[in-house]
């Protein structure tokens, strides 16, 4: 009994600090749950904490909310989930809750709401240079599945403004479809 | 009942936005700006500004942002479960499956069916900011074209593309740019 509130609390504090101080996204916190779970605590071995993450990245929501789940979950079940993802969400709960506080009060200085107007000039390259890099690496794969899926799904939600839980609706029972074609065709 | 719109919108963000990074971002406009307006696009584009500088990911902060906006600290709460427990119920039955059975493969080609999918959302969602920020909100329009704006753009993308630089910096940098051209070109003029 001791000793799993020991681990609890081993683990409620590295998904904490690992929340609160990972810049860059998803992709880079799990990377350093692997770093901290299986080459500095042992809890995981490396093949399973690769298809933990596989399964992180593939389910929907945020990837380092997933993380926090299948750790949790691996390590010390539901309570193991509970604990993990709380510690995940303090971070950017306090620091967002801070911040909304202040843009309420700063928005309206001039020199706030310049720098934040330019800003929002970098962003969008920041995500057009995103987009740029992951269209190419769909355009470099050759499927021409994917690339209809690519051209059908920006032409009905730019133009059309087809709500965007649709797209992903019709993917999910496309890919489900392909799945079972490919079961098929593997028992044949 | 504000709360339990709240909770709605953000349960089908975190239930939808699949694959990391900015995927749930067109979920968060569709339902956060053009279907409830509990933000306008420019404060939308200031929230993923401010994501991207801070630690934490973009469907966390947004509901936080935006809970506290609509209904304060008990509506972030709120919104935050929401966007959370789609998550929470998905992954640990997925985790559990994989811990018994050990197999993935379906998973991963229903992903790779979503993945060109997210790109265009993303590019659309972006798309949208790029034209709010060069334009503003009315859309686009020759007299409305804010020409430092289309500069500020180009820097950055020349920054992002060619020599690879830190995202959060060249956002830092294009607000700073955007604040000294204001005041140089107020001067001479």
């Amino acid at each position: 009994m001791n000793r799993d509130k020991h681990k609890l609390r081993k683990l409620f504090l590295s998904t904490l600090y690992l929340s609160a101080f990972t810049f860059g996204g998803g992709y880079v916190i799990v990377t350093l749950m692997r770093k901290k779970f299986v080459s500095e605590y042992h809890w995981i071995d490396e093949d399973e904490m690769l298809d933990l993450i596989a399964i992180a990245q593939s389910a929907p929501g945020a990837i380092a909310v997933n993380g926090a789940i299948v750790v949790g979950y691996k390590l010390a079940g539901l309570i193991g989930v509970i604990v993990s993802v709380i510690a995940t969400i303090i971070p950017p709960f306090v620091i967002i809750s801070a911040i909304s506080v202040c843009y309420e009060v700063f928005r309206t200085n001039l020199i706030v709401a310049l720098m934040l107007e330019g800003m929002q000039a970098g962003v969008g390259a920041v995500i057009a240079s995103v987009v740029f890099e992951m269209g190419t690496g769909i355009v470099k794969e050759k499927n021409p599945f994917s690339l209809v899926i690519m051209a059908i799904s920006f032409i009905v939600t730019y133009f059309f403004h087809v709500n965007v839980v649709y797209v992903i609706l019709v993917c999910i029972v496309l890919g489900l479809i392909k799945t079972f074609l490919q079961k098929g065709r593997e028992k044949a | 009942m504000i709360y339990l719109q709240l909770f709605l919108s953000f349960l089908q963000i975190g239930a939808f936005s699949f694959g990391g990074g900015y995927a749930a971002m067109p979920l968060i406009q569709s339902q956060v700006v053009d279907l409830h307006q509990w933000l306008s696009l420019s404060e939308f584009t200031d929230l993923v500004t401010i994501s991207q500088m801070t630690p934490g990911p973009i469907a966390v902060n947004s509901a936080t942002f935006v809970g506290i906006k609509i209904a304060g600290i008990p509506g972030a709460i709120v919104a935050t479960l929401g966007c959370i427990l789609p998550a929470c119920i998905i992954v640990t039955i997925i985790a559990w499956l994989y811990i018994k059975y050990r197999n993935m493969q379906s998973l991963q080609v229903v992903l790779s069916t979503l993945r060109p999918a997210v790109v265009s959302l993303i590019a659309t969602a972006g798309l949208t900011i790029i034209i709010s920020a060069i334009f503003g909100e009315l859309g686009i329009s020759i007299e409305a074209i804010k020409i430092q704006m289309v500069v500020i753009f180009g820097i950055c993308m020349l920054l992002l593309m060619k020599w690879k630089m830190n995202p959060i910096f060249v956002m830092v940098l294009a607000g700073i740019l955007n604040v000294a051209q204001y005041f140089i070109i107020g001067n001479i003029l």
